[in-house]
């Protein structure tokens, strides 16, 4: 749609024309069970890329390594070329690669309101001496309620606007999450299984939520473990299996891949009580 | 993390500070006898019989932080409960006047079943209503100040010992010296501490306390009763503490508030070793009763509580996770 | 027994300097725990590092009281980083037991032989306040109401413990309703969402522990300052555990909590005191089931019972909302 990847070879590791985020040759490990090993991967500006795997395959590690949640164990990042290895999680969210979370983290007792205004970068209220002095940051804070109100109005949550965050229903926590995300005004969002627990009308609503993100230029990448919600909307799959990738491509191409079929099938075949979860416990 | 390392020594200086010309005063009178390396062996001899006390008072603390994720701040007090049942039936006026083993053999059954009515009147009840971590701590508090008051009422302030073992003739070891009593107590400690290592690995209970430990929801999932598992620790723990508390009385003195005196010392020792480890929580527990009693080497006695919980902060300052613990990335 | 003397003691108590001084140390535990969830079980230390900066720097290095609040104060910030660099990265229960730890390092460090020449030891230190009553403006009378009677000297520091006890709500109130206060009660709620917006939660927690501090050694120099001496063992871990009760009793994360929660707690306190002293002296209650000298930890063992169902039946407190706390249990 919006960006053209007819020209990439769909194979693991594969060049873009203008990547946003380059990541080389990064692993992590849990006593010495290696959760993550990606050669090269590179997520093309303004597209929906999603990253695929069965559950275990280390998609949810490699989206905590490098939003700056965990921490790598080797490797090299970079994020809108300039380097990102190892950088704090606060830091690269002000760089602009903002993630939200497979649970939801709503901040329940603040209301909806305020979970958005938090998300507002370079607030001057929020240092400790200006804060005492209103008047510094009131015109702010204003411009910031006004930014949150149109993004509460466009995620249907307008109506919720001075409830407790704690009072949304899942679903609305997920909308919340996506809008305060926004707020932060990234150039990379990435969603952690935004579809997960979700009713398949608001499911609907989310997949539209997300196309309208990338249309108006914001580059998406988002987990999923089931392959029939991303096809229809990705405009490239990468899929991991074990923590490597086994293939990449766009959707069609994917689906149809032998590799990607085995990590689907394969893994259900010899280990049909697969773990629930993508890290292992400790 | 690296400038939070080089405090370290600002830290150290910082006390040092406080020490003025006293401390060169102390060293004009050294006494003539023993050699200091004579003196280094005892204060190690007296910080592995201290640690002992502590590692089996903070074993119990430790499985119930590992199974629950309760800090207990209560758990000092069981510790006092123990002295203070064994002080009546041993010493007191009006009590029955029993010789201290069976005494303390009834305070150890005492501070078990204590440990499990707690389980089950409090602990238990509030889970159940979903009572917040936070909360729970805070609760501990509040229990923590009731038992003491309550001991408090019915002990008095009176520090006072047991009738029996109270004053004995060190046996001479070469350059250390122990009694009869302190070296039994070092020797049943440790035998105590290898039952509950024993009881941990090879048992049934043993392994569903370890698997709950590890993974609170996993256990539950593969059929492990975990209520039965707190319970039995609670118990377990009870009973540790309540022996520990004798032992404590013995060497030292018994007190309305030994306990929690004890307890900032358990909690250090289940730091250093690294938070939740059972084992962690018996070698973290001798490295502080040693370091208390090697810092009488150099410093004055009152300070070696300090010197031992100064030791906690240091190690929280170079290896978080403790010595035997697990790192694990927190922010 | 004399209800007019009970009630007017407790009145008397919960308006008290003491009161005003716990109120102070509560603000601060409150900016830690009500406000950024900091589980700071060592507050008493900054209470007396504040204290003792007031009461050394006179007694022992003949500066001016004045001097000593300014160094009262740095130590509390120094105190302050030396916690939280290390603990504030780890998980809650360190902090939890460090600070805990570290109340009572300071305690046993002041009180002991090796710092006497500095601390007064066990002894503590006395009289170093003249300065600060020397410009008392009260005129010289006897002032008060009802069975409640001050000097003029009991009135300067009233006045001056409570009005920095208004000072310091007000500036208090600014913060934590500025979007500062929004981002530490998001850390209080959920620190990997706040990290996840761009905050720096470390950065955040390491101001609340500082700010908490040095209010709470403010706390500590108006202890000091009322009853011109200090010692050791008066900063017990034990207060701490009162600050808590009282903040739970008014309202944590409740900007008047604290100030209620301190009165109610003083006049509970000593309305039980009072009550059971003359109790026992009309011998409503017989002497051989609580004897007088009891009475003290009769009452603490009250603090504790009560804590304790505070927490379990309305751990919001008296300002805080049922609803908000409903929203724990998800």
């Amino acid at each position: 749609m919006s960006v053209d990847l007819s020209a990439v070879a769909a194979e693991p590791g594969a060049a873009k024309p203008d990547p946003l985020l380059v990541v080389d040759g990064v692993s992590r490990s849990f006593g010495g069970l290696t959760a993550v090993h990606v050669e090269h991967l590179e997520i093309q500006r303004g597209t929906i890329t999603s990253l695929i795997g069965p559950n275990g395959a280390g998609k949810s590690t490699l989206f905590n390594v490098l939003s700056g949640f965990d921490k790598a164990d080797s490797g090299t990042w970079t994020f809108d070329g300039r380097p990102a290895t190892g950088r704090a999680a606060h830091r690269m969210a002000r760089r602009g690669l903002v993630r939200t979370f497979q649970l939801t983290k709503t901040l329940s007792k603040m209301t909806v309101l305020d979970n958005m205004k938090l998300a507002a970068t370079g607030q001057r209220g929020e240092q400790v001496l200006p804060a005492l002095l209103p008047p510094l940051w009131r015109r702010q804070e204003k411009e910031i309620t006004g930014r949150a109100d149109e993004l509460l109005e466009r995620f249907r949550l307008a109506h919720m606007r001075d409830e407790y965050a704690g009072t949304l229903s899942g679903g609305q926590r997920k909308l919340l999450e996506m809008a305060r995300a926004l707020m932060v005004r990234p150039t990379m969002i990435m969603l952690d299984e935004p579809m997960a627990g979700v009713n398949p009308a608001l499911t609907q609503s989310l997949l539209g939520h997300i196309t309208d993100l990338r249309d108006e230029g914001m580059t998406v990448c988002f987990v999923e473990h089931d392959m029939d919600v991303v096809m229809g909307i990705s405009d490239w799959v990468v899929c991991l299996a074990e923590g490597r990738i086994v293939a990449e491509g766009p959707p069609s191409s994917v689906a149809k891949n032998p590799a990607v079929i085995d990590a689907y099938l394969g893994k259900q075949h010899d280990d049909p009580e697969a773990r629930g979860d993508d890290e292992p416990a400790e | 993390m690296r400038v939070s390392r080089m405090l370290v020594p600002v830290f150290a200086l910082l006390l040092m500070a406080l020490a003025p010309a006293s401390a060169m005063a102390q060293s004009n009178e050294v006494p003539r006898g023993p050699t200091f390396l004579d003196r280094a062996l005892q204060v190690l001899v007296d910080g592995i019989q201290f640690g002992s006390i502590i590692a089996i008072t903070a074993v119990g603390l430790s499985l119930v932080f590992g199974t629950t994720h309760l800090i207990n701040f209560a758990h000092g007090e069981l510790v006092t409960i123990g002295a203070v049942v064994a002080f009546f039936l041993n010493v007191a006026a009006s009590g029955p006047g029993w010789h201290l083993i069976p005494a303390a053999l009834v305070a150890i059954a005492a501070g078990a079943l204590l440990g499990g009515l707690i389980e089950r009147g409090i602990w238990r009840p509030l889970r159940k209503r979903g009572t917040g971590m936070i909360n729970l701590f805070i609760i501990t508090i509040g229990f923590s100040l009731l038992l003491r008051h309550v001991v408090l009422v019915f002990y008095g302030t009176r520090p006072q010992s047991y009738r029996e073992y109270d004053i004995q003739q060190a046996i001479d070891l070469g350059p250390v010296g122990i009694t009869p009593r302190d070296l039994t107590i070092v020797v049943l400690s440790v035998l105590v501490l290898l039952g509950v290592a024993f009881m941990l690995q090879k048992t049934r209970i043993g392994t569903a306390i370890r698997a709950v430990s590890a993974n609170r929801d996993l256990a539950e999932a593969s059929g492990i009763d975990v209520n039965r598992v707190v319970l039995v620790v609670w118990v377990l723990g009870g009973g540790l503490a309540a022996l520990g508390g004798v032992f404590f009385g013995l060497t030292e003195i018994i007190t309305w508030d030994m306990g929690f005196r004890l307890l900032l010392l358990m909690f250090a020792g289940i730091i250093l070793g690294g938070l939740g480890s059972a084992y962690g929580a018996m070698v973290g527990s001798f490295v502080i009763g040693i370091v208390a009693q090697v810092s009488t080497l150099w410093f004055p006695i009152d300070l070696q509580n300090a010197w031992a919980l100064l030791a906690l902060i240091v190690v929280l300052l170079i290896r978080p996770q403790g010595i035997l613990g697990q790192r694990e990335r927190v922010g | 027994m004399d209800w007019e003397v009970i009630l007017s003691d407790a009145v008397r108590s919960g308006i008290g300097p003491v009161a005003a001084a716990y109120a102070l140390a509560a603000i601060g535990l409150n900016i830690h725990f009500g406000y950024t969830g900091l589980l700071n079980f060592g507050q008493v230390a900054f209470m007396l590092v504040g204290a003792y900066g007031v009461a050394v720097s006179v007694s022992t290095f003949g500066l001016s009281l004045w001097v000593g609040v300014l160094i009262g104060l740095a130590c509390s910030v120094v105190l302050a980083l030396l916690l939280g660099l290390p603990t504030l990265r780890l998980r809650a229960e360190y902090l939890a037991i460090s600070t805990i730890a570290a109340g009572e390092i300071l305690r046993l460090f002041y009180r002991s032989s090796w710092a006497e020449p500095v601390t007064g030891g066990v002894f503590g230190l006395q009289q170093f306040a003249d300065e600060f009553y020397d410009i008392n403006p009260v005129p010289r009378d006897r002032y008060g109401f009802w069975l409640i009677k001050y000097s003029s000297q009991d009135l300067w520091a009233l006045l001056i413990a409570w009005g920095l006890v208004l000072l310091i709500t007000v500036l208090v109130a600014l913060l934590v309703h500025s979007p500062w206060g929004r981002v530490l009660r998001s850390i209080r709620e959920d620190e990997d969402a706040a990290r996840s917006l761009g905050k720096s939660v470390y950065s955040y927690k390491m101001q609340s522990l500082v700010l908490g501090g040095a209010i709470g050694s403010v706390g500590g120099m108006i202890l000091a300052i009322d009853t011109q001496s200090v010692n050791p063992d008066s900063y017990d871990p034990v207060v701490t555990f009162f600050l808590y009760t009282l903040l739970v009793l008014g309202g944590a994360g409740r900007v008047l909590g604290p100030i209620v929660g301190a009165i109610l707690f003083w006049m509970i306190l000593t309305f039980f005191d009072s009550a059971l002293r003359q109790a026992i002296g009309a011998g409503v209650i017989p002497q051989d089931v609580i004897s007088a000298p009891e009475v003290g930890a009769v009452r603490l063992a009250l603090v504790g019972l009560g804590l304790m169902l505070l927490m379990i039946f309305r751990p919001q407190g008296i300002l805080g909302s049922r609803r908000e706390m409903m929203l724990d249990v998800r």
